[in-house]
C-alpha cells in the first residue's frame, strides 16, 4: 500500500487534540488536506464545507499515529506465525501507524536483498508504515558485521541482533563504530546469554519455589552496561530494548546524564506484569526478558512517568500452537502485543501513574526520533498519521477481536478501558 | 503478606482439628500435583490412608479399589523405581497399568505436550501418572485432561509421592514430626525431591535444614522457610534425620563442582561423620544411591539407614494417593469396613 498519495479532506471534529510534539492539548478540529496535516485550530473555526468527509470525534482523543519501533512480522519464512500482512492488521486495528520489524526472519534480514524485500512485500500487503531493521552481524551468529551499509540504503531504519544479542564485545563496539557512517541506531536486548542459560523465568525466590531455571536480572544489568561503556566508547546511538530492570534503569540514567545517546523502551508487559504470573505455568507469561520482580515493575513504571524509559514498544512476537502449548521451559518467548498496547498502558494514565502527555509521547514522537521518521507528530504540513482513543470504552479482549495470525496473549478474557477508534495513515482511514 | 498467609494458615488448621478429631479425615484435592499448595489436612489424610493400608498388605488381602481402573504411567523422564512402585501400587489396588515411556519431549516429537494429553485421555482411562523434565508440566496437564493428575516428578519442582513416603518412613521410625529435625544434605537447588520435602516436613512441624556446596544450594533459604549451612559437621549433632540426596553425575558439570570426589570429600556422609550423629537418628536416601559418593557403603548398610523400608513405604504412599483421587467414595467405604472388622476382631 502507498500512503501519502490519498487525495481529499478529511475533518475531524470536537476530539481532545494532544501532541505533545509541539505542546498542544485542547479540544477543537483537525484538517487533513490531501494526506497531510493542513490545520488544528479551536472547535468550529474550521468550516465544515472545507471536508469531504467528516469524523465525529467529540469524547475522543486525536493523537500522533501510535510508533512500534520493535515488532516481529515473520516474513519472511515464518508465516505461519505472522505475515507481514496480519501484523500490520494488527497493528492499526491497536493504533500503529508505523511499525519496525525485527530482522529474526528466515533468512535473517542481514543483506540488501531480504530488506528489498520486507519493503517490497511491504508496499504489496501492509496496511501500515513497515520500516525493517537490519541484523547487526551475518546470521544473528555474532561472529561478523552484516551488510549494514547496504541494508541501509534499502530501507532499514535500525540495526539489531535483537534475542541474539552479540555476546563479543569486541564485535560490538566494532558494530557501533561501523554503524555511525550510516547514521542508524543500534537496538539491543541487553542480556548477557552465557549468564541467562536456559534460564526460564526470572531468578529468585519464586523461580525457586516453582523449580524453574533462573534467570537472573544481573544478566540483563551486565549488557546494559557493557552497551552504555561502548557507547561512551563510540558515541554511536544505543537503544536498550524492553529495559526490565531497576538496576539496569539506573545505568541508562547514568548514561543521560553524561549526554551519551542511549535511550530505552519497555514494553507493556514488562510494565504491567510480575513474575508471580508465572504459578500458573502458562507459556503466555513467558517472555525474554522475563517478568521481574514487583519492584522492578514499579520501578519501570516510574522510570516511564519521568522519561528515563523513552518509548513504549511491543516486542509483539507471534508465536503459533506448536510454540506455546507445550511444556513451560521449551515454549517460545513473547506474546503478541499490538492490539493490547494501548489498553494495558493506558491503565498507567488511567491510575494517575504515567501523564496522558508522557503516554503519548512515549508512543509517538519519541519513537519517531529514535528512527529519524517524519512522523509521530501533528504539525502542519506533515504525512497526515493519526489515531484516535476512545478512553472509556469498556471491552473484553477475545479471539473474535485478534488481527494477528497467533493468539498468544495473556490478556485474553481480559477487560480493558480504552479503545482505538479508528487508525489514519496519509490521510487514510484505515481503521 | 508471607506472614499473613501462614497465619490464615495455621487458623484453617486448628478448626480443622476440632472437627475431624481421630476419625481420620479424606484428601480433598482432584489431583496430587505438588505440596506447596496442600493443607496439612490433606497430606495428613494420604499419610493416615497409607497407614490403613498396611494391615491389609501385609496380610496379603486384596484391596480392590481401581479395580476395573486403568492408570497411565506417562514418563518423558527414565525412571525405574518410581514407575515400578506406582505400578505395584496400582496392581495391589486391582487396577490395570498402561505405561507410556516417552523418552523424548513433545516438542522434539512435534507433538504439542496438549496433543500427547488429549491422546492419552481418548484411549479413556481413569488416570495419569506423570514425570516430566519440564516444570509445570503436570499443572499443564491437569488444566487439560478431565483425569485425576498425579505429579511423579516435575523438573526441579516437586516430586511430593517422594516427600510422602519420606514423612511416612520418619513417622513409623521416630512418631511424630513436631519439632523433629531434619538435614536435607546435597544438591538442593535442582532437586524436587527437596522441595517437596520442604514444603511437608515444614508443614507437618519439623524444622528443616539445607546442607551442601554453595553452587547446589538455593538462593533464597529463607524463603523457603530453611537454614542453610556450607558445613555439614555442626549441623549432625542436633539431626534426628539426615536425607541424603543423589549427586547427579549427569547434570553436574565442572562450572557448579570440581569433582565427585571433592564433593565426597567436604559433604559426603562418611563413617566418621555420621558418627557425630545422635543416638536413634536415621538416614534417608531417596535413591539410587551412589555408594561413596554422598554416603560411605558401611553408612548406607547400616542400622541407621531405612533406605529400603523408604522404598517399601513408597507402594503404601501409592497405594493411598492412586485410591484418593481414582475412587474416593469407594476408600470411604473401604476404610468404614475396615473399621467395623477391626471393631468385630477385637
Amino acid at each position: 500500500m502507498n500512503f501519502g498519495t490519498h487525495k481529499g479532506s478529511l475533518l475531524i471534529r470536537g476530539g481532545r487534540i494532544i501532541d505533545p510534539s509541539q505542546q498542544l492539548d485542547h479540544v477543537g478540529d483537525l484538517l487533513i488536506e490531501d494526506g497531510k496535516i493542513a490545520a488544528i485550530d479551536r472547535s468550529g473555526r474550521i468550516p465544515a464545507n472545507r471536508a469531504q468527509e467528516i469524523i465525529d470525534a467529540r469524547g475522543m482523543w486525536v493523537m500522533p499515529g501510535l510508533i512500534d519501533v520493535h515488532v516481529h512480522l515473520r516474513e519472511p519464512g515464518l508465516e505461519y506465525k505472522e505475515t507481514i500482512e496480519t501484523g500490520t492488521r494488527a497493528a492499526v486495528a491497536g493504533g500503529f501507524t508505523s511499525v519496525a520489524c525485527m530482522a529474526n526472519t528466515q533468512p535473517v534480514n542481514d543483506t540488501p536483498y531480504v530488506t528489498a524485500f520486507i519493503r517490497e512485500k511491504a508496499k504489496a500487503s501492509a496496511v501500515c508504515r513497515v520500516f525493517p531493521v537490519g541484523a547487526v552481524t551475518r546470521g544473528l551468529k555474532g561472529e561478523e558485521l552484516a551488510e549494514i551499509g547496504g541494508m541501509v540504503s534499502e530501507g532499514a531504519m535500525a540495526l539489531s541482533d535483537d534475542g541474539m544479542p552479540v555476546m563479543n564485545s569486541y564485535l560490538m563496539r566494532k558494530a557501533m563504530d561501523y554503524a555511525k557512517a550510516f547514521g542508524v541506531p543500534i537496538i539491543s536486548h541487553a542480556e548477557d546469554l552465557n549468564l541467562v542459560g536456559q534460564g526460564a523465568m526470572n531468578e529468585g525466590a519464586l523461580s525457586n519455589e516453582l523449580g524453574l531455571r533462573g534467570n537472573p536480572a544481573a544478566a540483563e544489568e551486565i549488557l546494559v552496561a557493557r552497551e552504555v561503556a561502548l557507547c561512551r566508547l563510540t558515541r554511536c546511538p544505543v537503544h536498550i530494548a524492553h529495559i526490565s530492570t531497576e538496576v539496569g534503569l539506573e545505568h541508562v540514567r547514568r548514561a543521560k546524564e553524561d549526554g551519551l545517546p542511549v535511550t530505552a523502551e519497555a514494553s507493556p508487559h514488562h510494565l504491567t506484569l510480575d513474575e508471580t504470573e508465572l504459578r500458573s505455568y502458562d507459556t503466555n507469561y513467558k517472555m525474554a526478558p522475563p517478568l521481574r520482580s514487583e519492584r522492578d515493575v514499579e520501578a519501570l513504571q516510574n522510570a516511564l512517568a519521568e522519561g528515563l524509559v523513552d518509548l513504549v514498544a511491543t516486542d509483539h512476537a507471534p508465536h503459533g500452537v506448536v510454540d506455546k502449548a507445550v511444556e513451560f521451559d521449551q515454549a517460545a518467548n513473547g506474546i503478541i502485543g499490538l492490539q493490547t498496547a494501548v489498553p494495558v498502558t493506558l491503565e498507567l494514565v488511567h491510575d494517575g501513574i504515567v501523564s496522558l502527555n508522557r503516554w503519548i509521547e512515549a508512543l509517538t514522537i519519541k519513537p519517531a526520533q529514535l528512527l529519524n521518521l517524519p512522523y509521530g507528530t501533528l504539525r502542519k504540513g506533515r504525512p497526515a498519521d493519526v489515531t484516535l482513543i476512545d478512553p472509556d470504552r469498556r471491552w473484553t479482549l477475545g479471539p473474535e477481536h485478534v488481527a494477528s495470525k497467533s493468539h498468544n496473549s495473556p490478556w485474553m478474557g481480559h477487560e480493558f478501558r480504552g479503545w482505538v477508534a479508528a487508525t489514519i495513515i496519509g490521510g487514510k482511514q484505515v481503521r | 503478606m508471607a506472614r499473613k498467609t501462614v497465619a490464615k494458615k495455621t487458623a484453617a488448621r486448628k478448626t480443622v482439628k476440632k472437627k475431624t478429631g481421630a476419625a481420620g479425615a479424606f484428601y480433598s484435592q482432584p489431583h496430587l500435583l505438588g505440596i506447596a499448595d496442600l493443607e496439612r489436612k490433606d497430606i495428613e489424610a494420604l499419610l493416615s490412608t497409607a497407614r490403613a493400608f498396611r494391615p491389609a498388605v501385609e496380610r496379603n488381602e486384596s484391596i480392590p479399589l481401581l479395580s476395573g481402573k486403568t492408570v497411565v504411567n506417562l514418563f518423558f523422564e527414565n525412571s525405574t523405581r518410581t514407575r515400578l512402585s506406582f505400578e505395584v501400587a496400582t496392581r495391589r489396588l486391582g487396577g490395570g497399568n498402561l505405561n507410556f515411556a516417552a523418552s523424548t519431549s513433545s516438542v522434539s516429537k512435534g507433538e504439542t505436550l496438549m496433543d500427547t494429553a488429549r491422546n492419552i485421555e481418548a484411549m479413556k482411562p481413569h488416570c495419569i501418572v506423570v514425570r516430566h523434565s519440564s516444570a509445570g508440566s503436570p499443572q499443564i496437564l491437569s488444566r487439560t485432561v478431565g483425569m485425576p493428575v498425579v505429579n511423579a516428578g516435575d523438573g526441579f519442582h516437586e516430586h511430593p509421592t517422594q516427600a510422602l513416603l519420606d514423612a511416612f518412613t520418619i513417622q513409623e521410625k521416630l512418631g511424630s514430626l513436631e519439632g523433629k529435625r531434619v538435614v536435607i544434605l546435597g544438591d538442593i537447588a535442582h532437586s524436587r525431591v527437596a522441595r517437596s520435602n520442604i514444603h511437608l516436613l515444614r508443614k507437618l512441624g519439623a524444622s528443616v535444614a539445607v546442607c551442601g556446596p554453595p553452587t547446589l544450594l538455593p538462593p533464597h533459604p529463607e524463603v523457603l522457610g530453611v537454614d542453610s549451612s556450607y558445613r555439614l559437621e555442626p549441623l549432625l549433632q542436633d539431626a534426628d534425620v539426615v536425607m541424603c540426596l543423589r549427586i547427579q553425575l549427569e547434570r553436574q558439570n565442572r562450572l557448579q563442582m570440581p569433582s565427585v570426589q571433592e564433593y565426597s570429600r567436604v559433604w559426603g556422609l562418611s563413617k566418621d561423620r555420621a558418627e557425630l550423629m545422635k543416638k536413634g537418628a536415621i538416614i534417608l536416601h531417596p535413591g539410587p544411591i551412589n555408594r561413596g559418593v554422598e554416603l560411605d557403603p558401611e553408612v548406607a548398610d547400616s542400622p541407621r539407614s531405612v533406605i529400603l523400608d523408604q522404598v517399601s513405604n513408597g507402594v503404601l504412599v501409592r497405594m493411598a494417593v492412586l485410591a484418593s483421587v481414582v475412587n474416593p467414595e469407594g476408600l470411604r467405604a473401604w476404610m468404614q469396613s475396615q473399621r467395623s472388622a477391626n471393631r468385630s476382631r477385637r
